[in-house]
């Protein structure tokens, strides 16, 4: 069995045993971590189909952003006295060193070792940045910018939804007695 | 592509019934929006699996294109719960979000 299946098998079972752990705990802390190793193990896999572009925007947008907005909420949203993080710290921070520095490693491998392209009539097809952006900026031009109105819409639908409404109210309160 | 395209599809399968799963018998609303980002993340995964196997990034694009609406979605979804968290119930779960207007 080749490297690349063993890691590929590997990290499916990761993806499944993850998921099942998101649907499954009853802390919703636990499962936004759980999302998050179900998230990295897919940008794995995404790696082993040659879609390095992929990888890297599921890491920081999926990741990144969404689980670390996910996870905003449920703090802000947990109920009182309910501490998510009982008993488990002594051991967090010297895994969190050595994840860190297996992080390193792995980039500067990734930096040094460049992945098998898969060439068919003589192009290449793997999914980089630059290969992805010729897709996007002509075939699916205007997939794209409907797009950026789609985030602008939901940016605003944000923004409206999280409003300050009882000092709304107060103000025209204020303006009515006035 | 190290593995045949069933693999793939059959692990996308069963992530997309994990999420699915998740979304029926779980109440509590985070939980359930989680179960929403498995669910399309495993379309996903069987998206770029097919780009692989018929030689050709355009299942690629889309899948970039899923991730923005899936960003989208989850700016305004949680923007939506907290919303609803702090005018009336004081709760994220779902079987108490059972009046449209009051």
């Amino acid at each position: 069995m080749s490297g690349i299946v063993l890691i590929t098998i590997v990290f499916a079972v990761i993806a499944v045993i993850s998921a099942l752990l998101v649907i499954s705990v009853t802390n919703p802390v636990h499962s936004a971590l759980a999302l998050i190793l179900n998230l990295v193990s897919i940008a794995a896999l995404y790696y082993t189909l040659q879609a390095p572009f992929l990888m890297a925007a599921q890491l920081i947008v999926y990741a990144g952003a969404i689980v670390v907005l996910f996870l905003f909420v449920v703090m802000l949203l947990s109920s009182k006295g309910e501490n998510p993080f009982e008993g488990g710290l002594k051991w967090l921070r010297p895994a969190s060193v050595a994840l860190g520095i297996v992080y390193l490693f792995s980039m500067v491998y990734v930096v040094k070792v460049q992945l098998p392209a898969v060439v068919l009539n003589g192009r290449q097809v793997v999914g980089t940045p630059d290969e992805i952006g010729r897709l996007l900026y002509r075939q699916y031009l205007l997939p794209f910018e409907a797009t950026s109105l789609l985030l602008l819409a939901a940016l605003v639908g944000a923004l409206y939804l999280g409003r300050n409404v009882s000092a709304e109210e107060n103000e025209s309160s204020g303006e009515e007695g006035a | 592509m190290p593995l045949s395209l069933s693999f793939y599809t059959a692990l996308s399968a069963i992530l997309f019934t994990i999420g699915v799963l998740g979304v029926l018998t779980r109440r509590n609303t985070l939980i359930i929006y989680m179960s929403i980002e498995i669910m399309l993340n495993a379309v996903n995964l069987s998206l770029v699996a097919f780009s692989m196997h018929w030689k050709h990034l355009n299942g690629q694009t889309m899948v970039f294109f899923v991730m923005t609406v899936a960003a989208a979605e989850v700016a305004v979804g949680l923007g939506l719960i907290t919303a609803i968290f702090r005018k009336r119930h004081e709760s994220v779960d779902v079987d108490s979000l059972n009046v449209m207007k009051w």
